[in-house]
């Protein structure tokens, strides 16, 4: 599940003064322990990388494709046509198209992972203390791509895209899709651009879900994946928060069946959705860093039912935002999307997977994620070498819990950035 | 054990133990660096297992493939016989359960090659003789309180172990401040030493 960064980026950054950076920022008041070191490294960091590496103003572009009757075939044997994948660039493609990066986006996110849209603009992409000059996807010398996924809401066709046999937003008449078919959708877009040889696929979360799929789907094309945060499939537990973010949704009077588009909005259903999805993105430990038991505004108890605690009305302030920019529809169709990816599954096993893969891999899990847990990381990546893959894997201490991918920034950066380089041309 | 810990000096005399273009497994690998040098010299194809997250960070800023595990869950999930050498140095003495880590190490390599401290060497047994405290040398430079070795044991303590599980000694190598020694005495003589084993698969 996953989340997209922007909703963490903004909340730290909002918390500092100044533009601070994720790891500069301290989770709350009361939160010394642990954090002396986080202060050491990214000291560190911004001695190596100044704060204006940047890829500066970036143009969101778009792909369509599929026109019918040459729509795409998903996974349940729907059809769905013409599609459009809202994508953007940073860095330059090679002469012998050899050095593209497919960046791969987490739930909530979107394909604005890197760069500024305005002049004005105040908050960079999701990604963009890892996606630049200098960085650990280093736009001087990767050419770097990131798509919106299909059935989302933020450029690319989903449910609230217009049905052209219709003229109507699609609603629930859109087709389930799965992270296979997301993954077939960028295929497109890859061949589009010209290249036919991913240098690597990297994503966190649901990005290396996709990622995962990439490499066993296109093993001919991807050279390396990335996987952070991720899963091979989801956890009985992982898919019973999904239901309850999808329950929350269509319980919500105003959601009639999804066809709520020009109406009013599930906004309360999709809030709470939000709000149970953003517990689990974080950690005990996190959570008790960051607000405690503390109130939020009052002294004594006030013996009612107000937010009143921080925590309450942290998570009141995530569902609220979140409302403004992502569609209920959209919630219900990625997490279905997450829920139903096992990657071994078509294969018979996952070795059986593995074995169709010629990337090498880098598995990277956070030791509080308790979403998409290390040990699901470690099993994977015994399978892969059951396969006879090249894999390394650590697994780094952390925090934050599922959001760490999002917010560790130096060791990150010194692990992807010796692994890219370690991949053959 | 950290990396400025770890005696670099038998490097070349593992290097020189295999074969080229071997497959290799090296448990407890540190930074990578004996891993790196067969690497190059060796042409092994090699990856290694440390529990610690920086080791794990400098041996992938070396390029080589690492897992970050715990050696005393032993190695469930590596296949029986899948590398040529599994080495083991310089690490049996801080592992929780040598005697399942020594057996999963021959299971899963063809090969076992095993480097430890040397508990018997004469200067060890002078300092407890004469000072009646614990001893501290170049090797083992830890107080008694602070030492990762908890499984600490003579030349002789392990050729019994080996004897009693089967195991074959292949080889045996004596290795004094670095050098390697040969003749009389070698359990009061070594500093450390390296042993090449196999075991018939049960």
């Amino acid at each position: 599940m996953g989340l997209n960064g922007r909703d963490n980026h903004n909340d730290n950054t909002l918390a500092a003064t100044g533009n601070a950076l994720p790891e500069e920022v301290p989770p709350g008041k009361g939160s010394e322990k642990g954090l002396e070191s986080e202060k050491k490294t990214v000291k560190k960091y911004e001695e190596t990388f100044p704060k204006e590496a940047s890829v500066g103003l970036v143009v969101p572009q778009d792909f369509t494709f599929a026109y019918p009757p040459n729509e795409l075939v998903l996974e349940s044997g729907k059809k769905l046509g013409p599609i459009n994948l809202r994508y953007e660039t940073y860095g330059e493609l090679n002469s012998d198209k050899s050095n593209a990066i497919l960046i791969l986006h987490a739930f909530s996110g979107d394909a604005h992972a890197a760069g500024y849209h305005s002049e004005s603009d105040k908050t960079p992409g999701w990604w963009d203390h890892m996606i630049g000059p200098g960085k650990a996807f280093d736009t001087k010398r990767y050419f770097v791509i990131c798509s919106n996924v299909i059935g989302g809401c933020q450029g690319s066709t989903g449910p609230s895209s217009i049905n052209p046999d219709t003229g109507k937003p699609y609603g629930l008449s859109f087709p389930v899709v799965t992270i296979g078919d997301m993954v077939k959708a960028q295929f497109h877009l890859v061949r589009h651009l010209g290249i036919s040889s991913l240098y690597s696929v990297a994503g966190g979360s649901m990005g290396g879900m996709q990622a995962l799929e990439w490499s066993v789907r296109y093993p001919e094309m991807v050279r390396s994946a990335i996987i952070l945060a991720s899963t091979a499939r989801l956890t009985a537990q992982g898919i019973a928060f999904d239901a309850v973010g999808r329950n929350a949704i269509m319980s919500d009077a105003n959601w009639q069946g999804g066809d709520y588009y020009g109406k009013s909005i599930p906004a309360r259903g999709l809030s709470i959705a939000r709000m149970v999805g953003h517990i689990t993105y974080l950690s005990d430990l996190s959570m008790g860093m960051k607000f405690g038991r503390r109130l939020q505004t009052r002294e004594n108890y006030g013996f009612d039912f107000t937010n009143e605690f921080e925590v309450e009305s942290y998570l009141q302030h995530q569902g609220d935002k979140f409302v403004e920019r992502f569609d209920a529809n959209s919630y219900l169709y990625i997490t279905k999307a997450m829920d139903y990816f096992d990657l071994g599954e078509p294969y018979g096993s996952l070795a059986n997977a593995f074995a169709r893969a010629r990337a090498k891999y880098l598995v990277v899990s956070f030791s509080t994620d308790w979403l998409y847990p290390p040990y699901q990381s470690k099993e994977m990546v015994f399978s892969m070498m059951k396969s006879g893959r090249d894999v390394s894997y650590i697994q780094l201490n952390s925090p934050y819990g599922h959001d760490s991918f999002l917010l560790e920034k130096s060791r990150q950066t010194k692990i992807i950035r010796a692994f890219l380089e370690s991949i053959n041309d | 054990m950290t990396d400025k810990d770890r005696p670099h000096l038998n490097y070349g005399i593992i290097t020189n133990l295999i074969e080229e273009n071997s497959t290799v497994l090296d448990l407890g690998c540190g930074d990578g660096e004996l891993l790196l040098r067969l690497m190059r010299e060796k042409n092994v194809k090699g990856r290694g297992v440390d529990i610690e997250e920086r080791m794990i960070m400098l041996c992938i800023s070396k390029g080589i493939s690492v897992f970050q595990g715990n050696l005393d869950e032993g190695l469930k999930d590596y296949g029986s016989k899948s590398y040529d050498y599994v080495i083991l140095n310089q690490t049996l003495q801080v592992t929780h359960k040598p005697i399942l880590v020594l057996n999963e190490m021959l299971r899963v390599g063809k090969r076992a090659i095993i480097s430890f401290p040397n508990f018997g060497h004469y200067k060890l047994i002078l300092q407890l003789l004469f000072r009646g405290r614990m001893p501290v040398t170049k090797d083992l430079p830890y107080q008694w309180y602070n030492t990762p070795n908890i499984h600490l044991c003579t030349r002789n303590d392990f050729i019994e172990l080996c004897r009693e599980n089967n195991i074959k000694i292949i080889r045996e190598i004596d290795i004094r401040e670095g050098k390697i020694i040969s003749g009389f005495l070698p359990n009061l003589r070594a500093t450390e030493v390296i042993f090449i084993l196999e075991k018939e698969s049960v």
